[in-house]
């Protein structure tokens, strides 16, 4: 196949799409393997969804990191020690900022740069068509591999019922910003997520009325147990090993210990054990719902006029409604088959990271651990960096390699018993997830 | 076998946070060099560094910053210590470890990506640093055989002509023995991680360290020592300072450009 001379060769270089946190770790990892990098990314800066000036942005001015600091910092660069165990939104911003910075990743990102297609040439290689954001010329160049870092919090699940009737203000979480849209207002909050507490404990602060509508019963976990983040008191259980069911036991009795019965301030019974969701964890919905600031109300039905029906059929009329739905995962520059999604809108990929029948296609950071996202997104990275290096420098070993991961059986790095839902379609335990990587890892050290 | 990825330890019980006590030197001008941060060995301070060799390295354009070990500390506190330093400066950093601390730098490595390391008269772990104490100090290093903490002479750490040898003596704290056994016989470190250069520099006439000692702890690196005959342990606060430090220096800058 003839070269068209607009495309410029960039040889051996890999293409990482995105610089929030999982992009500048691939940057970071891929230049630490030898590898030339050009990154593009959307913004004129990085940190991605923890930058709050990005569109994309989806944190709100409270937003606290879930997992506590040594479970949520990259392993080669801690975040300072005297932080607080959860600390704020802008400080993980200056962190990834000061990542970029530290170890030089500025050089290899082009700001300002969308990615619009991303094309296989068939051997192997990949043409990736950029442009201004918003507009401007397409400019197409050749990579050795692409990396696809763009992030899985970004676009917003759509609510599953007809609003186009409904007369109030209808907004989704990704919107909301700052709890002055809520003061003096009744408002209604959808989804029991880590998003729609936060929200729901805000609104319970702010709002004159306040509905949390579930779909189901959730556990929620308090941030600290013991005077310990919670996520280092469970680590506990998991280093010693203990069998799923104990830690299910474990877990229930201290939430009845330590919480107690939930069902009191009317939330239904979780309909699924401990661990089988992706973890909420959240101190002050439960103290709101003992004051009775919020008012636990069924799925949502439909959206009339003024009013929202609700599943046990009555009727409330918020001025507000903010549906913490989630985000799915979005790749528009890539065709579906590349990294097999199904017709829902899931990618099948080995380990959630590498295309199956594309060896120089990988996705970094669509996980969703019971951790902090960093720590899996940077041995991710470097499991990629080692790989496409094999490929080059041993290609007998990497086809060895790549047999074996074949049969590699997928209970052994994600989770398969959980309430079936797209919020767990990525859904790992970080230490399940972290040993397979461990193992693929120390198949690929260097000789 | 320990696990790079599972870090119970750290996820578990964190190192808790101190005051750290770091000196510092920097160049006058902006430059684009990376920091270079020395860690000093058992007993010592960061004023070693600061006696000479952090403002030798500013001079010659390195951004220079030395941390001491905390007090109550333990190998895995150290090691916490300078990856919390190195990573809280504004640059990839080079480590500098001299004698136990270079053993504390090696540590550090499997957890931080240097910019590139250099190990000055390094102190070889386990038994073998016991060997080389017992034969340039008995007296002092006999108590460490029955589990009490060794003692450095002066002889064994500074040379004789030094004129400032009993004060920085005087300087130097003593460390209990579980420190001692807690650095020596720890398990080895893993490899380091970003695989930086890594360059050893020592003496023939060191006390604490023997030839033999050095000659390994390079060949494990894949080089040579750089040697400087009639110094003692403690290079960096020699009368002849200068010599080992502009090496060094020579050598990163060699090593930056490629």
């Amino acid at each position: 196949m003839p070269d068209t001379p607009d495309i410029a060769d960039r040889h051996d270089a890999v293409c990482v799409i995105g610089a929030g946190g999982s992009g500048l770790t691939a940057i970071k990892n891929l230049r630490e393997h030898g590898f030339a990098v050009d990154c593009y990314e959307r913004e004129t800066s990085v940190g991605g969804a923890w930058n709050w000036r990005h569109d994309r942005s989806p944190v709100y001015a409270s937003t606290h990191l879930i997992s506590s600091r040594p479970l949520t910092e990259f392993p080669d660069f801690p975040m300072p020690d005297d932080w607080p165990d959860y600390p704020h939104h802008s400080r993980l911003l200056g962190y990834l900022e000061r990542y970029a910075e530290h170890f030089g990743l500025g050089d290899s990102i082009w700001f300002g740069t969308e990615v619009v297609a991303v094309t296989p040439v068939g051997d192997g290689r990949w043409d990736v068509t950029t442009r201004s954001t918003g507009g401007g010329v397409e400019r197409v160049q050749r990579y050795a591999a692409v990396i696809v870092a763009n992030g899985h919090n970004w676009s917003p699940k759509p609510l599953p019922v007809d609003a186009s009737a409904y007369r109030g203000e209808l907004i989704h979480a990704s919107a909301y910003k700052d709890p002055a849209q809520l003061r003096g207002r009744k408002v209604l909050v959808v989804g029991g997520g880590n998003t729609g507490c936060d929200i729901a404990v805000e609104a319970a602060q702010q709002a004159s009325a306040v509905w949390h509508s579930t779909r189901r019963g959730y556990w929620y976990a308090p941030k600290y147990l013991f005077g310990r983040p919670a996520d280092q008191v469970d680590n506990r259980m998991l280093q010693l090993r203990l069998p799923l069911w104990l830690r299910q036991w474990i877990y229930h009795r201290t939430l009845r210990l330590t919480v107690g019965d939930v069902t009191r301030y009317g939330l239904p019974v979780p309909d699924h054990r401990p661990y089988e969701s992706h973890p909420v964890v959240n101190s002050q919905l439960v103290y709101y719902l003992g004051h009775g600031r919020i008012t636990p109300v069924p799925d949502v039905k439909g959206l009339q006029g003024p009013a929202v029906e609700l599943a046990d059929g009555s009727r409330i009329e918020p001025d507000l409604v903010i549906t913490a739905t989630g985000y799915l995962p979005r790749f528009e520059f890539l065709a579906p088959e590349l990294v097999d999604m199904d017709d829902d809108g899931k990618p099948d990929l080995h380990l959630h990271a590498f295309a199956r029948k594309h060896p120089t296609l990988a996705v970094i950071g669509l996980v969703q651990p019971d951790a902090g996202l960093f720590p899996l997104a940077h041995w991710q990275s470097v499991a990629v960096a080692r790989w496409l290096r094999l490929r080059v420098s041993d290609p007998d070993r990497a086809a060895a390699v790549q047999q074996k991961e074949s049969a590699r059986p997928l209970r052994s790095w994600t989770r398969l018993r959980v309430v079936p839902s797209s919020r767990h379609w990525f859904e790992v335990s970080h230490t399940s997830y972290l040993r397979t990587l461990e193992d693929l890892l120390r198949q690929m050290e260097p000789a | 076998m320990s696990s790079q990825l599972l870090r119970f330890a750290d996820w578990t019980s964190p190192v808790p946070p101190v005051e750290r006590e770091v000196l510092s030197a920097l160049p006058e001008g902006p430059e684009d060099n990376p920091p270079v941060l020395f860690v000093p060995g058992l007993g010592h301070g960061a004023w070693a560094f600061a006696e000479h060799w952090l403002g030798h390295a500013a001079s010659r354009g390195f951004p220079a910053y030395s941390v001491s070990p905390r007090a109550e500390g333990s190998l895995r506190a150290y090691v916490h210590d300078v990856v919390q330093v190195a990573a809280g400066l504004p640059r990839q950093a080079v480590l500098v470890g001299h004698g136990a601390g270079a053993l504390v730098v090696s540590h550090a490595l499997a957890r931080y990506p240097a910019r590139a390391a250099v190990l000055v008269s390094p102190v070889p772990e386990g038994w073998s640093a016991l060997g080389a104490a017992l034969r340039a100090n008995p007296i002092g290093t006999l108590p460490a055989l029955v589990g009490a903490a060794p003692r450095l002479s002066r002889r064994q750490l500074f040379g004789a002509d030094l004129p400032q040898a009993d004060a920085y003596h005087a300087r130097l704290r003593a460390v209990p023995a579980r420190i001692y056994r807690q650095v020596l016989f720890a398990t080895s470190p893993t490899s380091p991680v970003g695989d930086p250069p890594t360059l050893v520099v020592g003496s023939p006439d060191d006390r604490v360290v023997p030839r033999a000692a050095l000659d390994r702890t390079a060949a494990r690196r894949g080089g040579a020592p750089l040697l400087f005959p009639g110094m003692a342990h403690d290079l960096m606060l020699d009368t002849n300072w200068r010599e080992p430090i502009d090496a060094v220096l020579d050598w990163l800058t060699k090593e930056l450009a490629v």
